[in-house]
């Protein structure tokens, strides 16, 4: 450890107790990855802060050494948004998770960063309410997590992204100052810029969310199609009629067979694509659309429809669709998740280029993805203990997200960039673009010590080396940036 | 296969997606990463590429209290109960615990396996001062970890006189549908004997011939869930001689049945008893899930209780019976079944976890206590003896005691008519 860790780590104890501070080598490594592990280093001292006063004081002590800090919350994030720093701190939110008010009056409720996606909604849904956001591991991941990657779920089709969700955020500033950004008040929209920010311009103690109605009703239905493409055309005819699905699913024929091989789910034999369509919302509106769902189903070409009779129903025709990432794992020795977003329309031809993709490597590719919003989630197959794989299907997978790009679409579309996908930035953005969201990050985290390296692809501008700054920041020179 | 081919295959099935963290007790305790299933797994990983295993790193697999419930949460079927025994037995061979520990793990198991031992107990640390014992555990400070937990058990304990004993056959009621083997356990046989008495007669009313061998020892749950495998194989081959000539054997302790399941496993490298191991594990039924099985045939009785059901690691997450029992309990007219907030959070108990990490099995026991209060039902209704101790124990320090009973003896209940006071009385 470097002197000004071990500083940092003495100062730590001081302020949060030993018990609160991990500076043990065999320890620190259990925090070396998030849900990404292909990218791993291990923190020079870990921190388990139990209140924003607590966090504000590392964060202070951090700055005044001249130390970068990372924000962790469950280690779930897919980009490596928390991949901590050898030479710096982790903050780890686990032990804030208290759900601090709810109030259903209003529909909202106050949690510390480190509460559990699913406890806020568990809390809630016996009066009627639930937290809208929906990411497939909602069981784990926290809310501070979630506010920094604006993560969404199978129905935010409907309801939105984390975002929209969000009514608040208490944050420490890069500075050590603890703020309050709320959304809807006059002046810039700070929360706005805050919320998908990775970490980058902040570490956020309390979030007061939006409670939503939990629907009248609920109803799922399972289309089975021969291809992709009737599948897609499916998708295209839903949205283009009008309809507002709370959700609409897909997967192809190499994830189906991973999910029945994983929890036998028991989609129809056969099918090259199956569709889950799910409604919600007042009984009759329901009933209508629902029908004319079922109906544009069969014109599309769907050679079997089943209708979820029940809760219980229900849940089997989403088991397949929940277990598809970690079920790929039972068909394949190891697998990249991408993310990335295409225009709806564009659907067929980006799923033919990506099986050409697939054919020319020799890299199988499972297919699932939020088909509502032109949300891809390709699954890249390859086998790690064989010389090159990795590097194989690290090509296809960069090669889908340039497909993504060549259609409008977008590198990521929940996952964040994180470290794992700086690199792509410069193929969507230009140099202009990058350097006007540097000057963001700038305005926030002068000193570049709040979770860098990641979202960009070089360190530029404010954003160099790490390293207290001393006298005005060049960009406020230049008149190019202002310090909030 | 053996332990150095086996273990790095386990190992690589782990994505590290976390999806197993908010169930595992002592992550909701702690929150920290290395007191995770994730994060234990990480550690095994480590000490795989060479790490040796440090103090710091056998803390954290000693705080595992096994209760499998991130195996029941693992999306990618990892088998970490597997893991976990494969790391103890290394724990066991390779890392000397400090010479307190060493003293009471001694004292641990060479107690609650053996029946006979147990029973001395009964008259309040008899054993030892009788043993010699009471020396090494005056040094130790054992006797302070092991007395709450041994004064719960002589509360919970029926007041007097000996445990009655049961024949060696009870015949069926009505037609006779089958002939089942039945183990009696180590602590539950003398803690419980009520328990034994009334699942020997709900299988006999509902039309099996119950054969309970005198001479059956401990099944070695204990033993095999600590890392103390050649212990354990010595057990395992003692209960499969014993129960070789029944078709079914029914447990009533989740703890022993998990680990009646694993003897296939446990004994898979032994030519000579491999193939009995694995027919003994395949006719091995927990009592709920064997009762759903045969289907009710005794007519139940009204039994106007409400009951909370409390979810015994070693029944739910070890081998996968959680419906079962509800629906036996639902199946009783009047009965109401209350469901625990946070059911799949292991209550503390944990074979001899409370006693060698009395700590966290406190607060675990308070939580789980707090949970089932809230319930507010009038019995606790558990199916593993460990976990009946343990959160009475907490009810009784949080001043609120409550009735608990066994799933058999509510049946028992309701078959024979008896009423709600047919179990036993709360404690005061
Ligand atoms: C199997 C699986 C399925 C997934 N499915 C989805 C899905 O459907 N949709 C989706 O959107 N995502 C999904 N994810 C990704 C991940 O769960 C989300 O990104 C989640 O929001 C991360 O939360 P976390 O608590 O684990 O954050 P972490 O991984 O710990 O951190 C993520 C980022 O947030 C920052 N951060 C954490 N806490 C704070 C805070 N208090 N203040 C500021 N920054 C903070 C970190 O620095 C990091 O950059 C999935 C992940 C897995 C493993
Ligand atoms: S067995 Fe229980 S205590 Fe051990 S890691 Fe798994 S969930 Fe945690
Ligand atoms: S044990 Fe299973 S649930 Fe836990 S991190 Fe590993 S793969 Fe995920």
């Amino acid at each position: 450890m470097g002197e000004a860790l071990t500083r940092l780590a003495e100062r730590f104890t001081a302020l949060l107790g030993a018990d609160s501070v991990i500076t043990d080598p065999v320890r620190l490594r259990t925090y070396e990855c998030d849900g990404l592990t292909s990218h791993r280093a291990t923190p020079g001292v870990v921190v388990l802060p139990g209140t924003a006063e607590q966090v504000a004081a590392v964060v202070r002590a951090c700055v005044a050494e001249g130390v970068p800090y990372v924000a962790r919350g469950s280690g779930t994030g897919l980009s490596g948004g928390a991949l901590p720093r050898t030479d710096g701190v982790l903050i780890v939110t686990s032990r804030m998770r208290r759900i601090l008010d709810i109030d259903i009056p209003n529909q909202r409720a106050v949690v510390e960063p480190g509460v559990i996606n699913l406890d806020v909604t568990r809390a809630v849904r016996d009066q009627g309410y639930h937290f809208a956001p929906d990411p497939s591991s909602q069981q784990v991941c926290s809310v501070g997590g979630n506010v920094a990657e604006n993560s969404g779920g199978a129905h935010c089709l409907k309801y939105g992204f984390t975002a929209h969700h969000v009514l608040a955020c208490e944050v420490v500033t890069p500075d050590g100052e603890i703020v309050e950004l709320t959304a809807g008040g006059p002046g810039y929209d700070l929360l706005g810029v805050f919320v998908g920010a990775e970490g980058t311009l902040g570490i956020t103690t309390r979030i007061t969310v939006r409670l939503t109605r939990l629907p009248e009703t609920v109803q799922t239905l399972l289309a089975a199609f021969d291809s992709i493409e009737s599948g897609g055309a499916a998708v295209s005819a839903i949205i283009g009629a009008g309809v507002v699905p709370a959700a609409v699913e897909m997967m192809d024929a190499l994830s189906i067979e991973a999910a029945e091989a994983a929890v036998r789910c028991g989609y129809p034999p056969g099918a090259g694509a199956v569709l889950i369509v799910e409604l919600d919302g007042p009984g009759s509106e329901v009933a209508h659309q629902f029908a004319e769902v079922e109906r544009l189903c069969r014109a599309a070409g769907a050679f079997e429809v089943r209708i979820a009779a029940g809760d219980a129903e229900r849940a089997l025709i989403w088991r397949g669709r929940r277990s598809a990432f970690a079920a790929v794992g039972r068909i394949s020795p190891a697998y990249l998740v991408q993310d990335g977003v295409i225009p709806r329309t564009s659907l067929p031809k980006v799923l033919a280029r990506i099986d050409a993709l697939s054919a020319e490597s020799g890299v199988r590719v499972a297919n699932v993805f939020h088909a509502g919003d032109g949300n891809l989630h390709p699954l890249v197959l390859f086998d790690d203990a064989e010389p090159g794989a990795t590097e194989r299907a690290e090509e296809v997978s960069g090669a889908i997200l340039d497909l993504c790009i060549e259609h409008g679409g977008s590198i990521t579309g929940e996952h964040g960039v994180g470290v794992d996908k700086s690199r792509y930035m410069p193929r969507m953005f230009t140099d202009t673009d990058l350097d006007t969201m540097q000057m963001v990050r700038c305005g926030f985290d002068p000193a570049g010590l709040c979770n860098p390296g990641k979202v960009f692809p070089t360190p530029r501008l404010c954003g160099e080396a790490p390293g207290v700054r001393k006298g005005v920041h060049p960009l406020v020179e230049q008149g190019k940036a202002d310090l909030f | 296969m053996s332990a150095p081919e086996e273990l790095p295959k386990l190992l690589g099935d782990c994505v590290h997606c976390g999806f197993c963290l908010p169930t595992c007790p002592t992550y909701v305790l702690w929150g920290e990463e290395m007191d995770s299933p994730r994060g234990r797994i990480h550690l095994m990983q480590q000490h795989q590429r060479g790490e040796p295993l440090s103090p710091a790193m056998v803390q954290h697999f000693d705080a595992c209290l096994g209760c499998m419930a991130c195996v029941t949460a693992c999306p990618s079927g990892v088998q970490y109960d597997r893991l976990i025994e494969l790391t103890r037995a290394e724990v066991e061979r390779e890392h000397p615990h400090s010479a307190a520990d060493r003293a009471l793990r001694r004292a641990v198991f060479g107690l609650f396996p053996y029946p006979r031992r147990l029973r001395a107990l009964r008259g309040p640390l008899r054993l030892y001062q009788r043993s010699g014992l009471d020396k090494v555990v005056r040094r130790t400070g054992v006797l302070e970890r092991l007395s709450p937990s041994l004064a719960a058990m002589e509360r919970l304990a029926p007041p007097l006189g000996r445990a009655p004993r049961l024949p060696e056959r009870v015949s069926a009621r009505g037609g006779r549908r089958a002939t089942v083997g039945m183990l009696t356990g180590c602590v539950q046989r003398e803690f419980f004997p009520g328990v034994n008495a009334a699942t020997a007669r709900v299988l006999a009313m509902e039309g099996c011939d119950v054969v309970i061998p005198r001479n059956q020892g401990c099944c070695g749950a204990l033993s095999l869930h600590s890392g103390r495998e050649d212990e354990a194989r010595r057990f395992a081959r003692r209960t499969i001689e014993t129960f070789e000539n029944v078709d079914v054997i029914v447990v009533n302790a989740a703890g022993c049945g998990s680990s009646m399941k694993e003897y296939a496993r446990l004994l898979a490298d032994d030519p000579a008893w491999a193939a009995r191991a694995e027919a003994l594990s395949a006719r091995t039924r927990d009592l709920a899930e064997y009762l759903v099985e045969l289907g009710p045939r005794a007519p139940r009785r009204p039994l106007p209780v409400t009951v909370a059901y409390h979810d015994a690691c070693h029944l739910a997450h070890a081998q996968g019976v959680r419906s079962q029992p509800r629906a036996l309990l639902a199946g009783i007219p009047e009965l109401t079944v209350r469901e625990i907030a946070d059911p799949d959070v292991c209550c503390g108990s944990a074979g001899t976890y409370n006693l060698l990490q009395p700590g966290p099995a406190a607060e675990l026991g308070d939580r789980k206590a707090a949970n089932v209060r809230a319930t507010g039902a009038d019995v606790l209704v558990a199916a593993n003896p460990g976990c009946v101790m343990q959160i009475a124990d907490a009810l009784g320090r949080q001043g609120a005691p409550m009735a608990v009973a066994h799933t058999a003896e509510i049946l028992d209940a309701s078959l024979r008519g008896l009423g709600p006071d047919g179990f036993r009385t709360p404690l005061s």
